[in-house]
């Protein structure tokens, strides 16, 4: 007997040693097996946490927890797979929330942008078209479309102003591939577009491809890339200096006229310019130059026609009276020096 | 609000002084303090400096305006001035060209005004000189160009154009959106 008590005892020793699988909770836990994942709502016990034995307590509540969720793979349907028991989850219950967020709408192409804006919307193309010169219906895409085109236009004009040895059906091809270049380059366009990728600027894409503003940019690069860096450059008639965003760093010596802040005061500065302006030669003005001639004559006249005051019924009023008064002064050679000659007006 | 470039400062000077001549100088040489100008969404401000300090804590999209408007720069670079500035080319004026008070309201609706419209004008005024336009008891109306010299005024008929509409007082009710 004794034995055999000797071996109840080294059993009971041994199930001591393991825990119990069953868990007593408080409240149920949320369970779901398919995600492996267990909720516990049960409150944490204050005064454990507070105390030294915290992470005692937090590692035996794991357990617990775990040991629950083992329980309940446990009920699940097993079977055995190569010496190793393999259970199947059921499909998970808890949604997951996304790691990116989702992605927007495609972007619009730029044909795509403007059609929407013009309110323009896709004509279906009929798949097949009849033809009145092949007598035949003929596919308006695709398959034997090629074949079909060159039935019809098995020889071609050479028209008038060009060179009659051209090969008119290389030049329909280079069109076309010329067209098919295009299309390729506005469609790496928009990827770029799309995907906000900076594209290299420099360069010059043809009169195809670019843009009036990249053209506009070419021209302005060009001009200032000479060794005075465009200073000695004529400008055209109606030219228009390239403006935007990172245009300037394209175009060599423009950073360095960025500034016009000197050093100078902005008043000095301003009144500096102001002498220049005033000071401009004036151009020569013919027109100008006769009614001041004709005015110089007419008071003349009026002076030469009796020392008398002007007619009373003038109409001018006050300012005429004025500008006669001035009239003396006229004569004293201030006025215009260099006409000598044709000063020949009789002094009082 | 950044300073002009000195290209801009130039056309906007060699404006004015089509209308007030050498007198340019007194609008920057003031006693009363430094005034200086100012350019904003294209518009040129004339602005007292002890107001534009105030108004940089703005920030440029937030930015109405400030101080007077003067014009405005065309896309092709090209000043053109707006009523605004009238009360500052007024003072200064050298040429002027009084308008009959029954020209006045179609003046200021925006017509040229014609030889019967006018009452008086400056002496030796050549051509194409910029005015200001004013009215018999002397209310600067607005500012124009000159279409015909003084001489050539006398013997015109009555109805040919003599001053060139440019601006006048009426247009801050007709472009009150575009104005400031």
């Amino acid at each position: 007997m004794d034995v055999v008590q000797e071996v109840l005892e080294k059993h009971r020793k041994e199930l001591d040693k393991y825990k119990p699988i069953t868990v007593e909770k408080h409240l149920e836990c949320r369970l779901d097996v398919g995600t492996l994942l267990i909720t516990d709502p049960n409150d944490l016990d204050d005064r454990q946490i507070a105390s030294a034995e915290k992470e005692n307590y937090l590692r035996a509540l794991t357990r617990d927890n775990t040991q629950l969720l083992v329980n309940a793979i446990w009920e699940l349907n097993t079977e055995r797979v190569d010496e190793s028991i393999v259970a199947k989850l059921p499909e998970p219950t808890t949604v997951l929330p996304r790691m990116r967020k989702p992605p927007g709408p495609r972007v619009l192409t730029k044909w795509e942008k403007f059609a929407k804006e013009k309110g323009i919307t896709k004509k279906k193309k009929e798949k097949k078209t009849y033809d009145e010169v092949l007598d035949k219906w003929v596919p308006t895409y695709g398959f034997k479309r090629a074949e079909a085109e060159q039935n019809k236009d098995w020889v071609l004009e050479v028209p008038q102003n060009v060179d009659p040895n051209t090969d008119m059906f290389q030049k329909k091809m280079d069109l076309r591939n010329e067209k098919v270049a295009k299309n390729e380059i506005q469609r790496m366009k928009n990827i770029v577009r799309a995907k906000k990728i900076e594209m290299p600027r420099s360069g010059y894409l043809g009169p195809e491809a670019a843009t009036s503003s990249q053209l506009l940019t070419a021209v302005t690069v060009a001009k200032s890339s000479t060794a005075s860096v465009g200073k000695f450059q004529n400008k055209l008639p109606k030219e228009r200096e390239a403006r935007g965003l990172g245009v300037k760093e394209l175009i060599p010596g423009a950073k360095r006229k960025q500034s016009h802040i000197a050093d100078q005061p902005e008043k000095e500065a301003n009144l500096d310019l102001i002498k220049s302006v005033l000071n401009k030669k004036p151009k020569l003005d013919v027109e100008k130059a006769i009614s001041l001639q004709k005015q110089d004559e007419r008071l003349a006249r009026d002076a030469e026609s009796g020392n008398k005051p002007a007619k009373k019924s003038s109409k001018k009023g006050k300012g005429s009276r004025k500008a006669v008064g001035k009239k003396p002064k006229g004569n004293r050679g201030q006025r215009a020096p260099g006409k000598k000659a044709a000063a020949g007006r009789k002094r009082r | 609000m950044k300073r002009l470039s000195e290209e801009r400062t130039k056309i906007l000077f060699e404006k004015l002084s089509k209308y007030i001549g050498t007198n340019v100088k007194q609008l920057i040489d003031r006693a009363d303090g430094t005034y200086c100008f100012r350019e904003h969404r294209d518009r040129v401000y004339y602005v007292s400096e002890r107001i534009l300090k105030l108004s940089e804590c703005f920030s440029q999209k937030q930015f109405a305006c400030v101080g007077t408007c003067f014009g405005k720069f065309s896309k092709t670079n090209k000043l053109k001035l707006h009523i605004t500035a009238l009360s500052f080319i007024a003072p200064y004026a050298q040429y002027k060209v009084w308008v009959k008070p029954s020209f006045e309201q179609q003046f200021l609706y925006g017509n040229h005004i014609p030889k019967s419209g006018l009452g008086r004008i400056t002496e030796n005024a050549a051509q194409y000189q910029g005015v200001v336009v004013y009215s018999m008891n002397d209310l600067p109306l607005g500012f124009g160009v000159l279409a015909r010299s003084t001489t050539d005024c006398k013997s015109a008929d009555p109805l040919t154009t003599v001053c060139f509409h440019q601006s006048d007082i009426g247009e801050y009710i007709r472009a009150e959106d575009s104005l400031f």
